[in-house]
């Protein structure tokens, strides 16, 4: 521990900061479309969403560069532009993902950044790429704030919003008559659970006027042990008990509460629990309603672009694709459309960002989960349409089989631009388009 | 401690960092201005490691400086960067003097694990608060300068990290200065015996709660600047492991040199940058085994590499940051 192990030490951090600044330096021989993708790649939300959303993405960009997607997404990358991905991890904070998305533009200058789970995450970094002038695409977070607190020029969201699953569960347990005269419920307690509690039993108030909220619980994110919620639920025994967990906790509650017989003395309904079903299998009880955030997975329709997500992710991932590899599926194809609708009409330049960014707004696309429409927050949030359905095991093909499918409009489950969701809900649903 | 610098070169080399910002490029910029802040706050835990205790809540602070700032940002509109600074360091240094009389009277552990308690208490108040944005938290505007705001990013930017850089400096001579002094000493007798330093006629107590409180402003603007620069805030400021990485650099600086308080924090923050960038699947390994390095190779913290007197009263710095190493995350 003396003299020369300093030196060595002092050597070694002053070449990793300067090989830091070398490697920093921008070296592209061929013009390629740059693009920063953010996703969980470690922490609770990367086995459920973040890693099947990377598989998602390299399967996407490996077919549009190898010009190998159906119609009409046939040319190679974004209008001729190798895609050349940049994917970091989630993890880590807010703090961090406000100092990588800089990080991203500024220093590895990439075109566009797309990405982000968490909702926390898509509320820090949206004011940041408004303020450097950098087109973000959010692909899956759910809080309706983003776009309802603020206005955004450079920022997007290619997705619906949280409201959706909500407001489509009430809707679906109306269309089949689902009972519902008592309510309980159980959510994490943070913001994804709080904001979906307050969707969820705000329209069911609305289609059951009459319904009773009884038991109401709120354990904390990533608790695990749920032993006495269940024995709260069991005694109350509601006719429905509503849930929005996901992940490892969703498949704790799952598997602690069959074997004490709450799905035999309640219809169970979760918000987002199709990710759960491959690792569940034959213990995800028979008959539960469950929504997947869109028409995606097994609840999704079948068309040629459909196909080509679903065989080609589980012929490559050796698992069929669930929500998060369709929300960012249908967050590239998106972009690769407004890319070429820019290069249309600049001649078939590499499209600037405001060229970007015009082509984006008020967009409208195909994607495998269904027509994807920019409509709301003056064309920078999507709507689109969801699936809701039961489940059912398949002995045959050992998997959990989706049944009782029925689909709805994304105007009919989205509320119309310029409203606030909850006030929409509150309000009756006005102006929602359902056939 | 030992023959060192003038205040006066001190200045000029605070001076000298603040102007070299000009020729950063602009990356380097906001991650130095976070790298600043985090220098900050782990300055005041060196500061209070020198009376022998540890925080592991530090948090607590930060979160309380930066909510202090966001909710009067907000609310009153205050967007003068300087101003917030001062808003945050007194939001802290408030609630520190709450705090640190009613535990100073704990010592070691007991002392690490009711500060990381109160931060945790704090944390899970902000989650269940619907009304602050709960665990999303909410955003703020950006700062402006004297009544000037800057619309072009780089500009922005720069005018963060100068003001990091000038506070975090004159933080750091203070704490210099501090260090010296007589109070600094007594300070260092306290993590040594602190029965003695009382027959002395001092009170342990009020030198421990002086400590934190010093401690605790330091980290309230620290989150001022981390608000300022991220323009967002959630209960994440509280979390544990905030308050863990903050005593992280501190272990990596060790308590030799102040300048090592910000180099160990920079240092951090580009392997953190850069292993995400080129190791996306495995950044944290990366950050483990540099910080592993260190603990190994520098056991006495990056600041043994420049300061080399270690005859003076040096053992038993070296025994007991051996402990605080053993309880750090």
């Amino acid at each position: 521990m003396d003299r020369s192990w300093r030196t060595i030490c002092a050597v070694l951090l002053a070449s990793i900061a300067t090989s830091s600044f070398t490697l920093a330096a921008p070296a592209s021989a061929q013009e390629t479309f740059k693009l920063g993708i953010v996703t969980f790649l470690s922490g609770p939300a990367a086995d459920s969403f973040g890693v099947p959303a990377r598989n998602g993405a390299q399967f996407v960009i490996d077919q549009l560069n190898k010009g190998a997607a159906p119609s009409p997404y046939e040319k190679v990358g974004f209008g001729g532009l190798k895609i050349e991905p940049v994917i970091i991890d989630e993890n880590g904070g807010a703090t961090k993902q406000v100092q990588e998305l800089r990080n991203l533009y500024q220093r590895d200058s990439v075109d566009v950044v797309l990405g982000y789970i968490s909702s926390g995450d898509c509320l820090a970094v949206a004011p940041i790429a408004e303020e450097l002038k950098k087109m973000l695409v959010l692909m899956d977070c759910g809080t309706p704030r983003i776009f309802e607190e603020a206005k955004y020029n450079y920022v997007f969201r290619t997705a619906a919003h949280a409201t959706m699953d909500n407001v489509g569960l009430v809707r679906y347990m109306k269309a089949k008559n689902v009972k519902m005269e008592t309510l309980s419920a159980i959510n994490q307690d943070y913001a994804w659970g709080q904001d979906s509690r307050a969707d969820f039993v705000a329209a069911a108030q609305q289609l059951y006027p009459n319904v009773k909220v009884q038991t109401d619980l709120l354990p904390k994110f990533g608790a695990g042990q749920y032993g006495t919620e269940i024995s709260a639920l069991v005694g109350a025994g509601s006719d429905v008990v509503y849930s929005s967990l996901w992940g490892g906790d969703l498949q704790a509650f799952v598997l602690q509460s069959a074997p004490r017989g709450l799905p035999k003395r309640s219809q169970l309904v979760f918000s987002a629990a199709d990710h759960v079903l491959p690792p569940l299998g034959d213990k995800m009880p028979d008959g539960t309603i469950i929504g997947a955030r869109g028409a995606y997975g097994l609840m999704s329709q079948k068309s040629p672009l459909n196909d080509w997500l679903f065989k080609g992710y589980e012929a490559a991932n050796g698992v069929y694709p669930v929500q998060a590899a369709y929300r960012i599926a249908q967050s590239i194809l998106g972009l690769k459309a407004a890319a070429e609708k820019a290069m249309s009409k600049n001649g078939g330049r590499k499209p600037s960002t405001d060229e970007m960014v015009a082509a984006m707004t008020g967009l409208e696309w195909p994607s495998p989960g269904g027509l994807i429409q920019m409509k709301l927050a003056d064309g920078h949030q999507a709507i689109q349409p969801i699936a809701i359905s039961r489940t059912k095991y398949n002995p045959d093909l050992k998997r959990v089989d989706l049944v009782d499918i029925q689909y709805f409009a994304a105007e009919c489950v989205n509320p119309p631009p310029g409203v606030k969701s909850i006030d929409w809900i509150k309000g009756g649903m006005q102006g929602a388009k359902c056939n | 401690m030992r023959k060192s610098l003038h205040p006066v070169v001190m200045i000029a080399l605070v001076a000298a960092v603040t102007l070299a910002g000009r020729a950063l490029p602009t990356w380097t910029l906001s991650l130095a201005t976070i790298a600043a802040s985090n220098a900050l706050i782990a300055l005041g835990i060196v500061v209070l490691a020198r009376t022998g205790n540890v925080s592991f809540g530090q948090g607590l602070f930060f979160a309380a400086g930066g909510y202090g700032v966001a909710l009067i940002a907000n609310a009153w509109g205050l967007t003068d960067a300087v101003a917030q600074v001062i808003v945050g360091a007194l939001c802290g240094g408030l609630l520190g003097l709450v705090v640190g009389p009613l535990i100073a009277r704990y010592s070691g552990i007991f002392f690490g694990m009711l500060t990381l308690a109160l931060s945790m208490v704090f944390y899970g108040a902000l989650v269940k608060s619907t009304a602050l944005g709960g665990s999303d938290g909410f955003n703020v505007g950006r700062p402006s300068l004297f009544g000037m705001s800057f619309t072009d990013p780089r500009e922005a930017d720069y005018m963060l990290y100068a003001i990091s850089v000038i506070v975090t400096g004159f933080a750091g001579i203070a704490a210099t200065i501090l260090f010296r002094s007589e109070f600094g000493l007594a300070s260092l007798a306290v993590r040594e015996n602190n029965l003695r330093v009382e027959y002395l006629g001092l009170s342990a107590n009020r030198i421990i709660s002086i400590n934190f409180l010093i401690a605790a402003i330091f980290a309230g603007a620290s989150g001022a600047f981390a608000l300022m620069a991220q323009r967002h805030i959630d209960p994440q400021f509280a979390y544990w492991t905030t308050s863990g990485e903050f005593v992280f650099v501190a272990v990596l600086a060790g308590n030799q040199s102040v300048a090592a308080v910000f180099v160990a924090s920079m240092a951090l923050e580009l392997v953190r940058s850069f292993s995400n960038l080129y190791l996306p699947n495995t950044w944290q390994l990366v950050l483990g085994v540099f910080l592993l390095g260190v603990i190994l190779f520098l056991p006495r913290g990056i600041g043994s590499l420049w300061i080399r007197d270690r005859r003076k009263r040096r053992i038993s710095t070296t025994a007991h940051l051996t402990v605080e190493r053993g309880a750090a995350p």
